[in-house]
């Protein structure tokens, strides 16, 4: 174990490992879909063995992908749920990127707002990309072209708000250091815990 | 193809200059509909030259055949019969793809040279280069290609450019009995029509004109109605065709947009990271905090 023990569990061996496969698929995922969105991304598709693998196992990653978020969603949804006080963190977001620091922020519970908007965010844009990628899938599926047009558009669309989320989720946790252990050993200090998510760090020691 | 790499207009999913150095003359081919008697020879020849056949079918009570295009058959002659001015009329038109100025399969394609456009007009599939994601199919407003479940490429009628490269005409043309189909360059192919169509005129068919779409900049395969003002009756020829808005944002502008977006997100990120820093909890006030959560 890394850490020293008054450090508190933030996430368990199976929410670390079913994000990581997420994470992973992810990755693939969104550099092989830009391969095909943008000719200046065409060499990653190189990295998956060509054009034509990369088309072949596209879709079957983003089955992968979809299919393992649904453990995530069915442990962190309790966790994720909206309050007030989650939009007034949301609200200063940009005031806390400009200052470098999260001092002066609302006491936030185990997940942030911003952490929160992330997750119904994907499942929004998991369940558009699944159906509008089915709707694409011509080595199996043909619909109506008007139909696949629309997914089309909607694919690219979201692949790239989806890929844009996860960058500033990824810089989110380089950045705000200790972040990042949560979710390869599954602990984080009390320290860190109080600073960044207070209300979460009173219901953990005061039990 | 080799044949064709010294004049290439567009190449897909390419975003420098092609070579381009030799220019050659727009052609075009046109179907007089109003002299086609549907023979199909143009369908026997072009399975002849290009040497491939397709899979023998059904006979599905109508004389479609094979009933739609596919990765073999790359033009078919559709037959409509409809009542006009109190007699029947035997609409036949050979379908395939039209060669658009402005392709809508070449918009979508993202393998990088899989869809060429040579600067005689003819739109050509390189199959070598295929990856066969379709995008060329839900980018033709002609509902052209088809992707061949033998080897997941995509195919559709090439105009020949194999012959046309060297100075002859396509298969079908050669084929035609009654010349009905008629090549050679975009303007000698606009001349003939024009004659065409004014004796069309003459013998009553007052709507009589030529299908030369300018919603996707003209095609370089032409058709010459009876009634030009009503191309639907032709087997649902669409009347207006362009590319989709739709394909058009998708492969337009909006993508070169969301990558470049990509890229900055990136770069401000780690600029973010150099201009102020990690957020970090110190050791001494690390130290505070545990002994402060340790009392309660």
């Amino acid at each position: 174990m890394i850490g020293n023990s008054n450090d508190l569990t933030r996430h368990n061996a199976f929410e670390r490992t079913n994000h990581w496969i997420v994470a992973v698929c992810f990755v693939l995922a969104a550099l092989s879909g830009m391969s095909l969105f943008h000719p200046f991304f065409w060499p990653l598709s190189l990295l998956f063995g060509g054009g034509v693998w990369t088309r072949i196992i596209h879709p079957f990653i983003g089955l992968l992908l979809v299919a393992s978020f649904v453990p995530m969603f069915v442990r962190f949804r309790g966790f994720n749920r909206m309050k007030p006080a989650d939009w007034d963190w949301i609200k200063r977001v940009w005031e806390m990127a400009q200052r470098g620091d999260d001092r002066n922020m609302p006491p936030q519970e185990k997940y942030n707002g911003a952490q929160k908007l992330i997750f119904w965010a994907a499942c929004a844009f998991f369940l558009l990309m699944a159906f509008t990628g089915l709707a694409m899938w011509r080595a199996y599926f043909t619909f109506p072209v008007t139909l696949v047009r629309f997914a089309v558009v909607i694919h690219a669309a979201i692949g790239a708000v989806f890929i844009v989320m996860i960058i500033l989720h990824i810089y989110a946790a380089i950045w705000v250091r200790g972040t990042i252990n949560a979710m390869l050993y599954g602990t984080v200090s009390r320290a860190w815990a109080k600073q960044h998510h207070k209300i979460w760090y009173r219901q953990m020691t005061e039990r | 193809m080799a044949l064709q790499s010294l004049d290439i207009r567009h190449r897909s999913a390419t975003t420098t200059p092609s070579p381009s150095q030799r220019r050659t003359e727009e052609v075009a081919k046109l179907i007089d509909v109003t002299t086609c008697i549907g023979c199909k020879a143009c369908q026997a020849a072009c399975l002849e030259w290009n040497d491939i056949r397709d899979d023998v079918g059904t006979n599905n009570g109508f004389y479609d055949n094979p009933p739609d295009l596919t990765a073999s058959s790359w033009t078919v002659m559709r037959y409509s019969e409809i009542r006009e001015g109190g007699g029947l009329q035997w609409l036949i038109r050979k379908d395939g793809c039209m060669h658009c100025q402005e392709p809508g399969c070449l918009k979508a394609c993202p393998s990088p040279g899989a869809i060429i456009q040579y600067s005689n007009g003819i739109v050509d599939f390189h199959e070598e280069e295929c990856i066969g994601c379709g995008y060329c199919i839900t980018g033709c407003p002609f509902n052209i290609p088809r992707l061949s479940a033998k080897d997941g490429k995509v195919y559709k009628c090439t105009l020949c450019s194999d012959r046309v490269a060297v100075g002859i005409e396509p298969a079908c043309i050669k084929a035609c009995p009654t010349g009905a189909l008629q090549f050679g360059t975009k303007e000698q192919m606009r001349d003939y029509a024009r004659y065409r169509i004014a004796d069309l005129k003459s013998r009553g068919f007052a709507n009589a004109g030529l299908y030369d779409p300018a919603g996707v900049g003209g095609t370089h395969v032409m058709y010459v109605l009876h009634h030009a003002d009503r191309p639907g009756l032709y087997s649902g020829l669409t009347a207006d065709p362009g590319i989709s808005p739709l394909v058009a944002l998708w492969k337009g502008a909006a993508k070169s947009l969301a990558a470049g977006a990509l890229g900055a997100l990136v770069l401000g990120s780690f600029f973010h990271y150099v201009a102020r820093g990690p957020i970090e909890i110190s050791g001494e006030r690390e130290d505070e905090q545990e002994k402060e959560g340790d009392a309660k």
